[in-house]
């Protein structure tokens, strides 16, 4: 049952996908890749990724809606006609096609979902979750992992963002010390 | 004042839920889903959704703009700060068992924390300062 609703919601993102392909409206755009988001996290709470789909919500149907409505208000609410001649296009088509069998061919040969002999159940993973929450004192596994197995990557990630947002202010701010 | 009557009623009434959920986030995560990262997303959304609603100058009031710069880079401060200290405790860096000299497991509850906290201080301030980017060339 839980598998069928996945696929539904994946069919789902497959139609909006597609919608948005042929729409032109930027601000319509803007506002189906956030709902695309949000079905996106449904998704992953069926599969159990609570933490996942929370950031999804919060990131992919929050955060950057808001940012992209930020930025269209600078720019036109539509875009032009595709540019470009057909022999362009037709190239552009068959190499996103081919990516895309590519991938969906590389995937049959992914580990089903929730398969204990998956190579990625074999190394740590078992220790973390026997272990995490004993070592931490946190029950939350994932919070366990990001924070302390794995608290380099996540200082790394941090100062990605940060890294991202100064970029973004030294590139775009005009805010005089005073807030005029 | 008079134009966007019910988005600004409505957002004022929203705010404080928003911002308190964000806190929420933060804390709990330990316990259940979320974290630093979410909450910060959070956080700052409370901002922009006030931004969006009362314009950034109102906002700013609030939220002066030396703390947002001052948040961005505080939050990695914070999180390389407690690599530091753990090291000057004879640990590892980011080994926050030898925070607590009595119970590694309070220890690495205490570093957790203050970790996710540096995180959560971050991501508001970058996402809020690159809104308040976005708002302040939209006044000219």
């Amino acid at each position: 049952m839980e598998k069928l609703h996945v696929v539904i919601l994946l069919m789902l993102m497959i139609s909006l996908a597609l919608t948005v392909v042929r729409l032109r409206s930027l601000l319509a755009i803007a506002i189906l890749s956030g709902v695309y988001s949000l079905i996106l996290a449904v998704a992953f709470t069926l599969l159990d990724a609570v933490d996942v789909a929370f950031t999804e919500a919060a990131v992919g149907a929050g955060i950057t809606l808001t940012l992209m409505l930020a930025a269209l208000s600078l720019t036109t609410r539509s875009s032009t006609k595709g540019s470009g001649s057909a022999a362009q296009r037709s190239v552009a088509i068959v190499v996103c096609l081919m990516t895309g069998a590519a991938l969906a061919y590389a995937s049959l040969e992914m580990p089903a979902v929730g398969d204990f002999a998956a190579p990625i159940h074999g190394h740590v993973a078992n220790r973390y979750i026997a272990e995490g929450p004993l070592m931490t004192g946190v029950p939350n596994i994932v919070t366990d992992i990001l924070a302390s197995y794995r608290g380099y990557d996540t200082l790394g990630e941090v100062t990605v963002i940060f890294t991202a947002g100064i970029a973004v202010m030294a590139l775009l701010w005009r805010w005089r010390s005073d807030g005029k | 004042m008079s134009e966007h009557l019910i988005v600004r009623v409505i957002v004022k009434l929203l705010v404080p839920f928003i911002l308190l959920f964000a806190l929420y986030v933060q804390m709990h995560g330990d316990y259940g889903p979320g974290g630093g990262f979410q909450a910060g997303v959070i956080f700052a959304t409370g901002f922009i959704v006030y931004s969006i609603a009362f314009g950034a100058r109102q906002t700013i009031r609030v939220l002066p703009l030396s703390v947002v710069t001052a948040m961005v880079s505080l939050g990695v401060v914070l999180y390389a700060l407690v690599g530091f200290v753990t090291v000057g405790a004879g640990g590892n860096f980011l080994d926050y068992g030898v925070l607590d000299s009595h119970d590694p497991v309070h220890g690495q509850h205490l570093g957790i924390l203050l970790i996710e906290l540096g995180v959560g201080i971050s991501v508001a301030g970058v996402l809020t300062a690159i809104f308040f980017t976005f708002a302040e060339r939209r006044q000219k």
